[in-house]
């Protein structure tokens, strides 16, 4: 995308908290005053199947769709799934991956085989790769349903927006106790 | 104020904001959300109508009563509610009535990928077709001031893509309406005898020449002239795919996609060198733009399958695509949709999928049984194609049929569309056995209630439609309910309808998990394998459970102590976090190596 704005794609599995990741993104982009555009698909993908969510922000944005090529930023929320989106990524693109492996079906019943050096080959084609052991953070941050919080974090240091706006958001989003633990894991993974 | 909406949700908020106080329709996606966003604004009435002929025919009676009526439905529900829609086009609508289709290009949740412009040229109904949330909102009222104007229902096409991105919204405030509901007897207009008919008819295309004029002055039929070298002719999200590509190019964005604006597009195709029809699906524009004699380039380059992102757009009008990364082709494990941990489906289909006999399905969560390792299911067309399909492939066996063939259909998908085949298998004497699976919800659209779970979309309380009464009533004679959990009831229950020479229908009756979970009632205790037990036999992967893994001797040389014989590869293994304890993996299991999870492990 252009020098104002970035193209960003969340991808990982059904149930890892992908699209409320990128709602609270995408409110944190129009607070601090941009475009924005986001689309990912529902219906038969939630049950456990692939999950990708597309936010794109500039000064005005058309497509919510990234093309192949074009996404700045690839955030990964499972090891494996990072290698389904690589097509979409920018030749300098960066890399956020969780390191957390969730088997596919067919892993589960034996007949696949789960990829065994998946960071290696990304490490191969692609020189900005961060690994973030999102999921045990988010257990020690006290929820393992924190782990997309936790990659926001790492997320946030590669995106131009104010701290606070992100803090401001967490905490409308969720109530009570979850909102401190949040921006706490949110912290955890700003710092990784 | 701002606010990030989809486009399903912009929808509701435009009704809502220019006063519409009624909207009816059926849950699918794309389209589900925008009567549950709807519903939950304050003083407006909004149902789940048992499906889309439904639907329609309520919001027409609310329309001619004078109500301004939203109808939402998927691409093919306009199929279902495709008898009323030609002629409501001849009566017009009094109030103003503006249906929603939402068509799936790639069918990411659907059989087919129907382009249904078609229907608003087919039906005479002007249709248009917004980009964006921004657009879904304010074309919404538009629809309306144009549903009034000219006394004619009005399509408003969304796409998925239009349906379920999200982009900023201005809100407004809603303005209510004068009340102009009342009863309105006009016989020469709603009685459609073919006198009458005959009469409107002419009206239609009287109408169709006022709307043809409407639309050459109609502003979000809009003119961008910059270079004039290239100029694209496109609606909806195509719009924002090629203006991503190529900002500098003249457009011509059709806001109404039907009727066309033709003095416009002779105007624009005279100022521009080299004109593009860039459309998903069909060659709707392209053709009526040949037609006029305008040289243009279309579905020669684009594809005519699968929604478009902006690189199809790049590379079908330069052959190059962006830079980047030359990847190995990589062969990834898929990762398809499942049936979820404890679902009720699950014991069901494990039961059909060993059965000799063939199994026509429906459309719900279920359809996904049809995969490995279930493989439970042998066709699936449309909703409620299930038991006609049984009933016609048990007559057309005869003897060879018998006890072989079995009609599989879920609870909300029966309330749509399946009580009408089941009667004509009474009727026509079947012997086909047919089972609702009744999960009491819509599971696969998000959980939406219907006519036989006891709640409205609003949330009252109402009655129930008993599948067993109404299987009586209707002359089905033979009529069991299981627990789909037990499979050994449930292999007993087939074989015994099977073997009947009548219709009979099962009831295999077990709450959506999802639904439960939604409901807050506590699940069961969670399985686990004791390894020392286990035989690695895989009968539990046989069910095809989330929550059940194998693990390889060969991968993880801890566990080799537990094998028992040479042929022994691995063990199975239950995550604990996904189990809901429902039991399957301990029916099928011989070494009885699966035992609740106790206290302290």
């Amino acid at each position: 995308m252009n020098n104002s704005g970035k193209s960003i794609l969340l991808a990982g599995v059904g149930g890892q908290g992908i699209i409320r990741a990128s709602d609270i993104m995408s409110s944190v982009i129009m607070e601090a005053g941009y475009d924005v555009k986001k689309s990912e698909v529902h219906g038969m993908a939630q049950r456990g199947g692939c999950v990708s969510s597309h936010i794109r922000y500039s000064d005005k944005v058309f497509s919510p769709l990234s093309m192949k090529g074009g996404v700045d930023l690839l955030i990964s929320f499972e090891k494996l799934e990072t290698l389904r989106y690589l097509d979409y990524l920018a030749p300098e693109g960066i890399i956020i991956i969780n390191d957390e492996e969730i088997y596919p079906p067919s892993v589960n019943m034996g007949e696949g085989e789960y990829p065994s050096n998946v960071t290696e080959t990304i490490n191969e084609y692609f020189t900005d790769v961060t690994v973030v052991s999102a999921s045990s953070l988010a257990e020690k941050a006290g929820d393992k349903r924190m782990t997309n919080t936790v990659m926001l974090g790492a997320l946030s240091v590669h995106l131009p927006f104010d701290p606070n706006i992100w803090e401001e958001v967490l905490k409308r989003t969720f109530s009570g106790k979850m909102s401190e633990m949040n921006i706490s894991a949110f912290g955890m993974g700003r710092n990784v | 104020m701002k606010k990030l909406m989809s486009g399903n949700e912009a929808i509701a908020r435009g009704a809502y904001e220019c006063g519409v106080l009624f909207a009816s329709g059926y849950p699918g996606t794309p389209s589900t959300e925008i009567l549950e966003e709807y519903s939950q604004y304050p003083g407006v009435y909004a149902e789940w109508s048992p499906n889309e002929k439904v639907a329609l025919e309520v919001g027409i009676g609310a329309a001619l009563a004078g109500a301004r009526v939203l109808v939402t439905m998927k691409h093919v529900g306009v199929n279902v509610a495709a008898d009323p829609l030609f002629t409501i086009s001849y009566t017009g609508t009094n109030g103003g009535l503006v249906i929603v289709t939402a068509d799936d290009p790639s069918m990411h949740s659907s059989q087919n990928e129907q382009d249904n412009r078609n229907y608003a040229k087919f039906t005479r109904i002007p249709m248009l077709e917004p980009a964006d949330s921004q657009e879904a909102k304010k074309f919404v009222k538009i629809a309306f001031d144009i549903s009034e104007k000219f006394d004619t229902p009005v399509f408003l096409r969304s796409t998925t893509r239009v349906s379920h991105s999200q982009s900023i919204v201005i809100l407004e405030d809603r303005i209510e309406g004068e009340d102009k509901t009342g009863i309105y007897k006009n016989p020469a207009k709603y009685v459609m005898v073919p006198a009458r008919a005959r009469v409107r008819r002419v009206e239609v295309e009287k109408r169709m020449s006022e709307l043809r004029e409407f639309a050459e002055s109609f502003p979000e039929n809009r003119m961008e002239l910059n270079d004039p070298e290239v100029g694209i002719i496109t609606s909806g999200m195509s719009y924002n795919y090629a203006k991503d590509v190529f900002p500098r190019y003249s457009y011509l964005k059709l806001g109404m996609v039907f009727p066309l604006p033709v003095n416009l597009i002779r105007e624009f195709a005279s100022r521009v060198k080299k004109l593009y029809v860039v459309e998903e699906l069909d060659p709707f524009f392209e053709e009526a733009i040949k037609a006029m004699g305008i040289e243009a380039t279309g579905k020669d380059i684009f594809p005519y399958t699968g929604e478009f992102d902006p690189g199809i757009i790049e590379t079908s009008m330069t052959g190059r695509s962006a830079e980047r990364v030359d990847l190995p082709t990589l062969s990834l494990p898929q990762r398809p949709p499942n049936l979820c941990p404890g679902c009720p489906h699950r014991g069901l289909f494990y039961v059909l999928g060993k059965l000799d006999a063939f199994v026509a399905g429906d459309i719900g969560c279920y359809t996904l049984s049809f995969m490995k390792p279930l493989e439970g299911m042998d066709s699936t067309i449309c909703m409620g194609a299930s038991i006609g399909m049984a009933h016609g492939m048990s007559k057309a066996l005869k003897e060879k049929g018998a006890g072989k063939i079995v009609g599989v259909i879920g609870d909300s998908t029966f309330v749509h569309s399946g009580i009408t085949p089941l009667l004509n298998m009474a009727y026509n004497k079947s012997a086909a056995v047919i089972v609702i699976s009744d999960n009491s919800t819509t599971a696969m659209t998000g959980l939406q209630e219907h006519a036989a779970t006891g709640l409205t979309l609003q949330g009252e309380v109402t009655g129930k439609l008993d599948f067993t009464l109404l299987a009586k009533a209707i002359g089905i004679e033979s009529v069991r309910v299981i627990d789909p959990y037990d499979i050994k009831n449930t292999k007993e229950v087939m074989k015994e309808e099977r073997a009947k020479d009548c219709p009979s229908l099962v009831i295999s009756k077990g709450a959506c998990v999802l639904l439960k979970k939604q409901q807050k009632v506590k699940p069961a205790k969670p399985f686990t394998v004791d390894p020392e037990k286990c035989i690695g036999c895989k009968m539990c992967l046989g069910l095809g459970c989330p929550a059940i893994s194998w693990r390889r001797f060969e991968d993880r040389d801890e566990l080799k102590i537990y094998k028992k014989g040479k042929k022994q590869e691995g063990i199975s293994s239950i995550n604990s976090f996904l189990c809901t304890g429902c039991t399957l993996c301990r029916q099928v299991c011989k070494p009885e190596a699966i035992a609740e999870v106790t206290d302290n492990e």
